[in-house]
């Protein structure tokens, strides 16, 4: 059982947020989309022959290629991968690609039939003032307008990004968001701490003082709402930043945190088999040039393998196992784990539910720190 | 002998004592120009980068004047404020003196006290205003300032630049016409004075010495006076650019022997070298025993490299015998040095040669001065560390050093050094014109005051133009007090400072802010608090870390991810845990850090 990425490197404009690879001029999609074909065949045997369960169209910013062309891209994984038939196959969207013209709803159908089953829309807000403080290309009126129309052609399966602890957004409204989201039936939420990453407009607006700066106690505190307005919902904490309702789970993120194997295709992808992890040149021109030339490999030690089985699992909702954990990398590394521990529980960071460490409310907060120092 | 002439050069740094010495060298053909590096006498890194000597050198010039031939022996002199013992005992070896003062400079403060012991020690001053062709260059008024001080003619001062050679054969001519020859009895037991020693991996300590009286011959039996011990004369000689080893070296000259000593502690500078069979009845005059002035803690940074440190502290103490060390244990930094310098710059020293020539990165704690407390039982205890300090209760009274200072500026700068040292306890003591422009301020002051930042406020509040100089005098009731620093609590006994009660606010004040910027957040808040006894006198807060969770981890994070949690795993494993806190090291570094 495996999963594969395909990263679609092209935006319509950058938010300020962003630093995710993607270029915004459009000239050499069709190069691209020749390549990543290209790719799939060169990669073909990458997987080794697993049933691939999962496909994941992110980005960038798939939404924006044409019907025609994903349905190339299905079309060929299809060929050299063996898709399930249940296969969860899932495309980001953006409100404006979606809200588009009046062909809005035939696209959304024309997905539908090349096999996109389930759309994770990057809405982000649904406030106006933080959709143009972010740069994204949508309005209010489409973030509201396009989750109705994928609801109408029978995306049930749906899941929309939402930012958080960003100075635009005051408690009252970061609770409208939340609640609007819940009362749209909206199945799965991705709600993601607004994050100031190195190099991005972001940041340089921050640091030339054109704007706020994000304050890490907003953060926290809309983060403990969060938690208690979908905890009181029904939806389901399943991984620090994404909620669900009882079987709405994103199967192909769950499978990352499983450490499962996956194949990522395009520029920047990763890609990872269990042993070692790979990852393409993240530079379209480059990337056309030579499709799947891998520029960096890791081969994880068994340490780094249990780091990151420490760092991943602790972020869901069912925890370090700690039986697992004694199983695939001995009995002596459990019980030093859970020594180790020992203080954050007494603190009431971390609690230990049968053989699963987990963190509680307050440790969610705080889990790259917990992480780090329960580090091997 | 009557053809040795020895001599030395008084300069403060900067005036050109080195490129003078090095003209010297070249004009007399005592190097060739193959072998001339730039400041050929300072052969540590350390030096040439900083400009000054550090160790005393010594050299034999040979020069052929009007016929006749004479051996020049050039003793060099170290130019800091922190040596001045062996400043001292480099300028007994010599009978005359060259007093370089730079002529865009004039007379700085170091130069003066320097002169005084030359002219203490009977020598023959040969004033020289250097760098005369440079811009700026104040000829007549550097000559007024030299004739205020010696009482010279005007006619008696050489002008020269030492970077283009200009009035160096008259400097040469001076050296052979107005020195005097040395005395003594070339027939009376063995007299010589040990100016210096260095080390040498291979060949062991090499002393360097000047003979008043008798001679020294290889495979003679010497004996150290102070120390009482005897060696066998493996190898005697003169300096050259290298050892010039000879059968015997006389009355009046410098020279050099080799005994197989392997520990520097062995060798005194200011002792007596005699002949053990037939020892001379008395000592040279001034020897003292160098004491160390400024304490601090030495640890490494990874307690495990206590060993290698160990290894390396012994090591540079067999070429230098003023580094003084003794095991010290700080709850905060594990095992490493208490360690005792002749003054500031001497720590700094010591701290950059572990670094470089034993590659050595180390946590320097507080430095402090030596104090002594009485005990209201009538005990007398040496406090070189706050650890020692005894109990509030017990003490009776405290006694720290004082210094005098002596401060040479602009009078405009007048003002500001009053500011700078009443406030640091100073009091004045003289104020005198050297000439219209030139002030020397002299100060009582407590040597703990000019241990900190003193040095830095002096060149920023006179724009540089201020010299200094200092000499222990003696000690001083004084209400010292112990200032412990504490995180949640527990003391961090590293951080910990003796200081003057009526600064111990504004200190602790300043050690907490400063403590504040350099903890990192952790997942509770921290409390900095600065206290004397129970008493809390500073406190600060580091507020808890709120989130330190990344928002997303999916396939093309969790390489990133791990590797920086790694790279946080990793710092966390260099710091110190003080109680609940972790503590990196600039932390312990934050005292000498206070005024940046």
């Amino acid at each position: 059982m495996a999963g594969i990425y395909l990263h679609i490197p092209f935006c319509r404009q950058a938010c300020h947020y962003c630093n995710f690879h993607f270029s915004t001029s459009l000239n050499r999609k069709n190069d691209f989309i020749s390549a990543l074909l290209k790719e799939m065949e060169v990669r073909r045997d990458y997987l080794g022959g697993e049933t691939v369960e999962t496909v994941y169209f992110g980005g960038g910013t798939p939404s924006l290629l044409e019907t025609e062309e994903l349905q190339v891209l299905l079309h060929s994984l299809r060929a050299f991968f063996t898709i399930a038939p249940g296969a969860e196959i899932t495309l980001e969207a953006n409100p404006d690609d979606i809200d588009i013209d009046i062909t809005a709803a035939s696209r959304l159908r024309a997905w539908r039939e090349a096999g996109i089953n389930r759309l994770s829309i990057g809405v982000q807000s649904f406030f106006e003032e933080d959709l143009r403080w972010m740069n994204r290309a949508h309005d209010a009126r489409q973030a509201i307008a396009c989750i109705r129309m994928a609801q109408e052609e029978g995306f049930d399966n749906m899941s929309i990004d939402l930012i958080y602890g960003g100075p635009t957004l005051p408690d009252s409204h970061w609770r409208e968001n939340v609640e609007r989201a819940i009362g749209m039936g909206i199945p799965h939420l991705s709600c993601y701490a607004l994050t100031v990453e190195p190099k991005t407009a972001l940041d340089t607006m921050i640091r030339r003082h054109q704007k706020a700066d994000i304050r890490p106690e907003d953060q926290a505190r809309q983060f403990l709402l969060l938690m208690d307005w979908a905890a009181t919902a029904g939806y389901e904490h399943y991984e620090i930043s994404n909620f669900s309702l009882p079987g709405h789970r994103s199967r192909h993120n769950s499978a990352y945190w499983q450490g499962k194997n996956y194949l990522g295709l395009g520029p920047s992808a990763h890609s990872y088999n269990g042993v070692s992890r790979e990852w393409n040149v993240a530079n379209n021109a480059r990337y056309i040039e030579a499709p799947g030339l891998v520029v960096e490999k890791e081969v994880l030690t068994p340490v780094q393998q249990l780091n990151e089985y420490i760092m991943i699992s602790m972020r869901t909702m069912e925890g370090i196992d700690l039986g697992v954990l004694a199983e695939r990398f001995g009995a002596g590394q459990a019980s030093v784990l859970r020594e180790r521990a020992e203080k954050y529980v007494r603190a009431g960071k971390l609690k230990l539910a049968g053989e699963r460490l987990q963190l509680t409310k307050e440790g969610k907060l705080l889990a790259d720190g917990i992480a780090a120092d329960l580090f091997f | 002998m009557k053809n040795i002439r020895n001599f030395c050069i008084i300069a403060h740094i900067d005036h050109g004592k080195s490129t003078l010495a090095d003209r010297l060298l070249e004009m007399t053909n005592t190097i060739s120009q193959r072998d001339m590096q730039a400041q050929v006498l300072d052969d540590m890194d350390l030096e040439r980068e900083k400009g000054i000597t550090i160790k005393s050198h010594a050299i034999q010039i040979n020069h052929t004047h009007k016929g006749e031939k004479f051996v020049l022996n050039l003793i060099d002199t170290p130019g800091h404020v922190d040596f001045s013992y062996e400043v001292s005992r480099a300028l007994a070896a010599c009978e005359g003196a060259l007093l370089l003062v730079d002529a865009t400079q004039g007379i700085q403060a170091q130069t003066i006290s320097n002169l005084y012991l030359a002219i203490g020690n009977d020598l023959e001053i040969i004033p020289v205003i250097n760098k005369i062709d440079m811009d700026g260059a104040m000829v007549d008024e550097v000559k007024d300032q030299i004739i205020e001080l010696i009482g010279c003619k005007p006619e008696d001062i050489l002008l020269a630049s030492a970077r283009t050679g200009v009035g160096v054969p008259e400097i040469l001519e001076a050296i052979v016409e107005r020195i005097p020859a040395p005395e003594g009895n070339p027939d009376a037991p063995l007299q010589a004075l040990i100016f210096d020693s260095v080390f040498n991996s291979f060949r062991g300590i090499i002393v360097y010495y000047r003979i008043l009286n008798g001679s020294i011959k290889k495979g003679d039996i010497v004996q150290f006076v102070s120390t009482g011990q005897s060696y066998g004369a493996d190898e005697v000689g003169i300096l050259k650019l290298t050892l010039d080893p000879k059968p015997e070296v006389r009355t009046g000259d410098v020279g050099y022997i080799i005994t197989g000593i392997k520990n520097a502690k062995e060798v005194k500078v200011g002792d007596t070298i005699t002949l053990a069979s037939n020892p001379h009845p008395e000592m040279v005059q001034g020897f003292e025993e160098v004491k160390p002035m400024v304490f601090a803690g030495i640890f490494p940074v990874n307690t495990d490299d206590f060993e290698e440190l160990r290894d390396c502290m012994d090591k540079l103490q067999l070429n230098d015998a003023s580094l003084t060390y003794e095991l010290e244990t700080s709850q905060a930094l594990g095992f490493g040095f208490r360690c005792g310098f002749l003054g500031m710059l001497h720590m700094e020293i010591i701290q950059e040669r572990l670094e470089r020539e034993f590659n050595q990165t180390v946590i320097t704690t507080v430095p402090n001065v030596s104090f002594v407390a009485y005990t209201s039982k009538g005990e007398e205890i040496i406090v070189n560390n706050p650890a020692e300090m005894p109990d509030p209760t017990r003490i009776d009274r405290i006694e720290e050093p004082y210094i005098r200072a002596q401060i040479i500026t602009k009078p405009e700068y007048i003002g500001n050094i009053m500011t700078l040292c009443l406030g640091k306890r100073g009091i004045l003591i003289n104020q005198s014109y050297l000439t219209t422009t030139r002030v020397e301020l002299v100060f009582e002051m407590p040597l703990t005051e000019i241990v900190f930042d003193f040095y830095d406020k002096l060149k920023s509040q006179t724009r540089g133009y201020a010299s200094f100089d200092y000499h222990p005098i003696d000690r001083r009731d004084s209400d010292i007090a112990k200032m412990d620093i504490l995180l949640n609590g527990d003391k961090v006994d590293a951080l910990s400072a003796l200081i003057h009660r009526s600064r111990a606010n504004d200190f602790g004040r300043k050690l907490c802010e400063k403590l504040k910027e350099l903890l990192p957040r952790q997942q509770f808040q921290i409390a900095i608090q600065a206290a004397i006894g129970a008493k809390v006198i500073a406190r600060e807060t580091i507020s808890a870390l709120r989130k330190d969770v990344t928002a997303k981890c999916y396939g093309g994070d969790i390489s990133r991810k791990r590797k920086l949690l790694e790279k946080q795993k990793e710092g966390k494993k260099r710091m110190r845990q003080i109680g609940n806190v972790e503590v990196p090291q600039e932390a312990f570094l934050a005292v000498l850090k206070l005024d940046d």
